[in-house]
């Protein structure tokens, strides 16, 4: 057998600090664009549900364009496309963007299905109590409806965090994007992906376990 | 008072009351009768405004409820309404319930919205219910927390819309014996039911609903004794 030069170099603690770190950034651009992308999910579907013609005529097609085309190729058109018209967004920023368009596109139907099963009965009755419309929305539409969509928001939440994988084709280094450094470093996909795939489970364990818990203390 | 005049309401091209006349006092109890789609409970949905009305008016202490530029939210607080379906606020325990409004509407603080909640719960019989949540009554339970809620608004008026129909007939009792003692207490009261005891024994006057008309309205003796109308003695003989 002949000596031969080691590119390579094993899986270290440093590397797993490195994809901690970038478990972190899946974190924070996850929570980042499902806050942002729940809020405006939530107004278009409200403006969906008033059936305000323009709303409906406007809204409805873009908001089924995002759904419907794959999440990556919406990043890579954006990214490639937003400096056209003068959008000189980084890999984070786009990500960003992109992420709360298509949650606020999965978010719009859950959360007008969650303003229609509130009810018009329920919502009368509310409103013969002297309430106005926006008292009824905040104290009668959203603590109703918000937990009989809370399970179905919960898993769009779950899965954006998880697309979130996608941002790295734009180089941004999440946890993704550093897994395949390490790879092309180390060589052990196997190992490094396993890793990969724990921290994943840790980031959305912990919230479909706590969403769990809510339901069933709504749910007595 | 409430003065209906001339009141005629549509959904579409179909239109539901045709031209209602009606003037309710204070203290009074007005039950109003008649088979399904004959407009009575439209008419409770015109009172309050929770239904727009095409024609005529509906006056309620000289305020006009449809016209545009009155505080709706505010008149509504004098017109408790108590419905077919309870409604009760699922995710709010009984005191909850009752204690919402009071609160948000009327910006009463929490301690006095409390206080108002419990005094109106005692006084429908479910004062061993304060922190039970909806899901935890039954029908009837339900209904006399929907009584309690719009109660506590101290509303002048109370509109019951067939507020027994929903209920299993073992449950009808309690939530009339409630309807009773707000009656006895002075309350004025328009109730849309299908209970005739309720109506003959406790109304000041019955009104009879036929496709949009109201046929004839007078003292429960009359209307049940030596009904004018031949359609009020048509319908009166085939409910009993």
């Amino acid at each position: 057998m002949t000596e031969t030069i080691d590119f390579f170099s094993g899986f270290g603690a440093n590397d797993l600090w490195f994809l901690a770190e970038a478990a972190l950034r899946t974190l924070w651009i996850s929570i980042l664009s499902i806050a942002a992308g729940t809020v405006l999910g939530a107004l278009c579907g409200w403006l969906i549900y008033e059936g305000k013609i323009w709303a409906t005529l406007t809204l409805t097609p873009v908001l089924d364009i995002f759904r419907s085309v794959p999440l990556i190729i919406q990043l890579v058109l954006f990214y490639n496309f937003a400096p056209i018209v003068g959008l000189n967004l980084d890999p984070f920023a786009s990500g960003v963007v992109i992420l709360t368009i298509y949650t606020a596109a999965l978010v719009a139907n859950v959360a007008r299905g969650g303003i229609e099963a509130v009810g018009r009965p329920m919502r009368r009755a509310a409103r013969s109590l002297g309430m106005s419309y926006w008292q009824d929305m905040r104290y009668v539409v959203l603590p109703i409806g918000g937990r009989a969509i809370f399970p179905s928001w919960i898993g769009v939440a779950l899965g954006v965090m998880k697309d979130s994988a996608l941002v790295s084709v734009l180089g941004y280094v999440e946890l993704l994007k550093a897994s395949q450094i390490l790879i092309t470093r180390t060589q052990e996909p196997f190992l490094i992906l396993s890793i990969a795939g724990a921290f994943y489970f840790a980031l959305s364990f912990p919230i479909s376990r706590y969403a769990a818990k809510l339901e069933e203390r709504w749910a007595q | 008072m409430i003065e209906i005049r001339s009141l005629e309401k549509y959904f579409g091209a179909l239109q539901v009351l045709k031209g209602i006349d009606l003037t309710v006092e204070k203290g009074e109890v007005l039950s109003v009768i008649g088979a399904s789609g004959s407009g009575k409970s439209t008419l409770l949905y015109c009172i309050n405004g929770l239904e727009a009305i095409q024609k005529g008016s509906v006056v309620v202490d000289g305020t006009n409820v449809h016209a545009k530029g009155t505080d709706i939210n505010k008149l509504r607080q004098k017109l408790g309404m108590v419905f077919q379906q309870w409604n009760s606020f699922p995710h709010l325990t009984a005191l909850e319930n009752v204690a919402l409004a009071p609160r948000i509407v009327k910006g009463k603080s929490r301690t006095e919205a409390r206080d108002i909640a419990e005094r109106q719960l005692r006084h429908v019989g479910l004062d061993d219910k304060l922190n039970a949540y909806p899901s935890a009554l039954s029908g009837g339970q339900q209904q006399r927390l929907a009584i309690a809620r719009a109660l506590a608004m101290e509303p002048t008026y109370m509109l019951f819309d067939e507020a027994t129909s929903a209920l299993d007939p073992e449950l009808v009792g309690e939530v009339l014996d409630t309807m009773r003692l707000l009656a006895e207490e002075g309350m004025t009261m328009i109730c849309v039911t299908h209970e005739m005891g309720f109506a003959r024994d406790v109304s000041d006057r019955v009104a009879y609903f036929h496709q949009g008309v109201m046929e004839e309205i007078g003292p429960p003796e009359q209307i049940f004794g030596e009904a004018k109308s031949e359609h009020t003695r048509k319908f009166l003989a085939n409910v009993r």
